[in-house]
């Protein structure tokens, strides 16, 4: 399942409720994404995303990330709009099977999320604010997984 | 014809949604008009890692457009 939320959320419901009831994913990782304060340098982040496009793209990442891990299950929840530091932005939580799968897949989606998902993240510090473009590491991160 | 611009180019046009009426026919036809009236635009939508989706698909090269056409401009995404 893929949300997109501009109003803060809850990881550890979000996690309950995807554990729950299930009796043959063995395995359940996740990832929780946290907006960075980096010593006052970022006072906010407004993140903005094309509603329908980003979502789409999401799920064709997440049909890619379960045909290539065999996963049972996966959940990305997103905010976007003005997130304070400290705000979770990102949940990513994967099923399988077994745990190898599980890890890895949630691993691949974020790395596909941070460089290949349609967001456009501002970052808000006292030198003014900057759009964020993915770096040299996020773009050899992903090429991991070719 | 609606033009959504993200990121940046928001930025730098100062505008992030415009009808375009009449509707050019083509996706370059489009980017010439936007050049024409704001040439440092113009020249961003051809820049490094901007891309273009035609009605929520990403386009590469030329297309094809109509009045009911929804255009969007991406620069490189950073999501996470």
């Amino acid at each position: 399942m893929i949300r997109l939320v501009t109003e803060p959320f809850e990881p550890g419901a979000e996690l309950t409720a995807f554990c729950a009831g299930r009796r043959e994913s063995g395995a359940v990782a996740s990832f929780v994404g946290i907006a960075r304060a980096d010593a006052g340098q970022t006072t906010a982040l407004e993140l903005e995303a094309y509603p329908g496009f980003t979502e789409a793209e999401i799920g064709k990442m997440v049909a890619e990330a379960t045909k290539r891990f065999g996963l049972h299950d996966a959940l990305v929840v997103h905010r976007h709009g003005a997130i304070a530091p400290g705000e979770p932005i990102v949940l990513v939580a994967t099923a399988s099977a077994h745990r190898r799968e599980a890890f890895e897949a949630c691993d691949y989606l974020m790395d596909y999320l941070k460089s290949r998902a349609p967001f456009w993240k501002k970052e808000h510090g006292p030198a003014g604010a900057r759009w964020v473009e993915p770096t040299a590491r996020d773009l050899d991160d992903i090429a991991r997984w070719d | 014809m609606r033009v959504l611009l993200f990121g940046r180019l928001g930025d730098l046009a100062g505008w992030r949604e415009r009808a375009f009426d009449p509707a050019p026919a083509t996706l370059s036809a489009l980017k010439a008009l936007i050049a024409t009236g704001d040439a440092a635009l113009g020249a961003a939508l051809d820049g490094p890692g901007v891309r273009a989706a035609v009605d929520r698909a990403i386009v590469r090269g030329e297309a094809a457009l109509s009045p009911a056409s929804e255009v969007a401009f991406l620069p490189p995404m950073s999501g996470g």
